[in-house]
């Protein structure tokens, strides 16, 4: 906090500064625009100063690294410690394509797994039923059974890389088959570290890979997070995401309000099930986008930070430190990326990996150049790794924590959007929580209203996007784009074929009964799963297992 | 030709991909450009399209995919609106689609393939444009 009287005094030489020596330019030059916004819309000044932060108490608001508020960063040390693991989503076709990419990127010295399911997997679909004809292999890895999730894994030690599962809906399923595909490497659960996504809501909302009603959803993720304090405590059981968010349309400070409101659902849900908040809550982990608006982005995740470790003590009283960081995973943002100049993407990128950095991101992603237009090609996923290393090794941000710290435009940022948010998540407590403003639809409102306002805004020439709207050029189509083989549906179907006459499809029955039968009781449902998967039964067998005793969703249309 | 009734769109996600965006924006577009359009929501099957352009009697239906299913689910919903006599319903498309999967489309009669960047104003004119009223 600042001296009152120095601040006035600041306040009457910015006054008159603005009077005098501001105008005098402004006169003869006026300023591009009559207005300044951030990419979230928020009003930009033209100068900020100690003012404009005066509130500000650095130990209650700032603190130090690994401490509370956390708004510095969750280590202590940051990345002079380690530095972020630098983990690219990758996966298409079938299991040993995918398998061959995987061991390129550590080859390359990617430092963690990050596995890109298919629609028909994320969504509880083999790959011979007639929804999956057209998406099989498409956007991820084909996954039917265990016999794919072995393939997809073969050769790479368990116990020895992080694997995060873009997985949400049929959580369980994958990570109960992750499990079974260690015990065959001899790797036991306790030693496995990664994450699921497993964050339903913003299903509902952004993404789209909803199987099952919010309820039954609810409770298969308060299993998982029960299974897993008991069995996997290495294992980061939910990435609640507001990358999807972002990417239909949020701004930065939406990003963070519905984000966390969901965080408070989960939270909420698991105390409801029974489960103490300091066993789960530490294993809560985040995943965030970063945008083009490289200081706003910086603030956004500070401002994250320190929300939402005031959420877990104020809110739910968690005692334990771990249960008030927010650790995230960011990826770049794909919505950002234009078809058009492709190359100019490797800049794009690179900005937002820097506000990933910068705004102390625990693991990152960096996009493809070619992304707008299809999946990645090796080339392009290997320049966008680089970035990553070249942030790490060359552009020395890595070497202090939280460099932006004390800026105060920064500073004033980071204090608007926790502000912002936390209007935002008051308004929802207002509406039910979460799950409620969902159901009515105001969540995927405000955000298709912003996504709305941001491509007027684009179109009326007051945003700009190079290459797009303007500095356009004739342009050859790109070449050396990534094509999925074509074969690959028809390839898994015929591996169902064989997997269905060849496994004990009287033990197939006999644990997708037992699945059934617990899945009708309260009893937690991981155990069965657990069986099912052993016996090589297919994701789809066990989806619609739980499909017939917890019914499917049905969406309501807004526009 | 004199329009004398306003222009009906099907807005519509084929396939099982959740990024509807796009399709949203146009949607609102096109509305905001005084068509009356009708948003079918996920995960829609050519059939159930074809249905449902039939029923609201559209004269356009906007097919958005960016799983990369195209080739696949823009020539069916072609296919089933022939087969039905419905083939007087303009047909375009949207997503992520490669340059050289685009005469192809075209070929199976998707009147035009809009890719990311275009700016919405350009796909209302091509439907004032285009449609069979």
């Amino acid at each position: 906090m600042y001296d009152k009287d120095y601040i006035e005094k600041i306040n009457e030489k910015k006054k008159d500064w603005e009077e005098t020596t501001v105008k005098k330019v402004t006169s003869k030059y006026p300023e591009r625009y009559e207005k300044f916004y951030t990419n979230s819309n928020q009003e930009v000044d033209r100068l900020y100063t100690e003012s404009d932060i005066q509130d500000l108490d650095y130990l209650e608001d700032l603190g130090f690294p690994g401490q509370y508020p956390y708004t510095r960063g969750v280590q202590p040390t940051m990345y002079r410690g380690r530095l972020w693991t630098m983990r690219q989503y990758a996966g298409f076709g079938n299991a040993e394509e995918s398998n061959k990419r995987y061991k390129y990127l550590l080859s390359q010295g990617q430092t963690g797994l990050s596995v890109a399911f298919d629609l028909p997997t994320q969504i509880g679909y083999d790959s011979d039923q007639p929804l999956s004809q057209g998406e099989v292999g498409k956007v991820g890895v084909a996954i039917d059974s265990l016999k794919d999730m072995e393939l997809l894994f073969n050769g790479i030690p368990l116990d020895k890389v992080s694997t995060s599962m873009t997985i949400n809906a049929p959580a369980s399923v994958l990570l109960a088959m992750y499990i079974a595909v260690a015990e065959k490497q001899g790797v036991s659960p306790e030693k496995l570290s990664g994450t699921i996504q497993n964050d339903i809501l913003k299903e509902y909302v952004a993404r789209g890979t909803y199987i099952f009603p919010p309820q039954p959803s609810m409770r298969l993720i308060t299993n998982i997070f029960e299974f897993c304090s008991a069995n996997l405590p290495r294992w980061n059981t939910i990435s609640i995401s507001g990358y999807h968010i972002r990417e239909a349309g949020a701004t930065a400070i939406q990003e963070v309000a519905f984000t966390l409101a969901n965080g408070i659902a989960y939270v909420e849900a698991a105390i409801n099930a029974g489960l103490d908040v300091d066993e789960f809550a530490p294993r809560l982990s985040f995943f965030f986008n970063a945008h083009n608006d490289l200081l706003e982005e910086v603030a956004k995740f500070r401002a994250a930070r320190r929300l939402w470790a005031r959420i877990m003590k104020e809110r739910f009283k968690a005692k334990k430190p771990k249960s008030l960081m927010l650790r995230f995973h960011t990826q770049t943002g794909g919505s950002t990326l234009t078809a058009q100049q492709p190359d100019n993407n490797i800049v794009r990128v690179t900005l937002q990996a820097l506000a990933a950095v910068l705004g102390g991101t625990q693991s990152l992603h960096t996009n493809s150049r070619d992304e707008a237009l299809a999946l990645p090609s090796e080339d392009s996923v290997r320049i966008a790794l680089r970035t990553q290393q070249i942030i790490a090794h060359e552009s020395g941000v890595a070497e202090t924590i939280d460099p932006l710290a004390g800026s105060y435009y920064v500073e004033s940022l980071t204090n608007s959007i926790e502000q912002k948010a936390r209007e935002y998540i008051e308004k929802i407590d207002q509406l039910g929580g979460s799950p409620k403003a969902i159901e009515k639809g105001y969540i995927q409102q405000e955000i298709q209203d912003s996504a709305y306002r941001y491509q007027m805004d684009i179109e009326s020439g007051r945003r700009i996007v190079v290459g797009v709207n303007k500095f356009q050029i004739e342009e050859e189509p790109p070449k050396g784009l990534l094509k999925v083989d074509p074969e690959v549906g028809r390839k898994q179907e015929e591996q169902l074929k064989e997997l269905k006459s060849s496994r004990d499809n009287l033990a197939v029955q006999e644990a997708l009964k037992e699945l059934e039968a617990k899945a009708k009781t309260d009893e937690n449902v991981m155990p069965a799963v657990i069986k099912c998967v052993k016996c090589y039964a297919t994701l789809g067998e066990i989806c619609d297992t739980l499909r017939g005793v917890f019914g499917e969703y049905k969406a309501s249309v807004i526009i | 030709m004199t329009q004398t009734n306003t222009i009906r769109v099907l807005v519509a996600k084929p396939g099982l991909d959740g990024h509807d965006r796009g399709a949203k924006v146009i949607a609102r577009a096109l509305r905001d450009a005084g068509m009356e359009v009708i948003y079918t929501g996920l995960r829609q099957t050519p059939e159930q399209i074809v249905e449902a352009a039939i029923q609201e009697d559209v004269d356009a239906i906007g097919l958005s995919i960016l799983s990369g299913a195209h080739n696949f689910l823009f020539p069916k919903v072609v296919e089933l609106l022939k087969k039905e006599g419905a083939d007087d319903i303009l047909v375009i498309g949207g997503g992520v689609i490669p340059d050289e999967d685009i005469p192809g489309l075209k070929e199976a009669g998707i009147a035009e393939i809009f890719t990311p960047g275009t700016p919405t104003s350009r796909i209302v004119e091509f439907i004032k444009e285009n449609v069979k009223h």
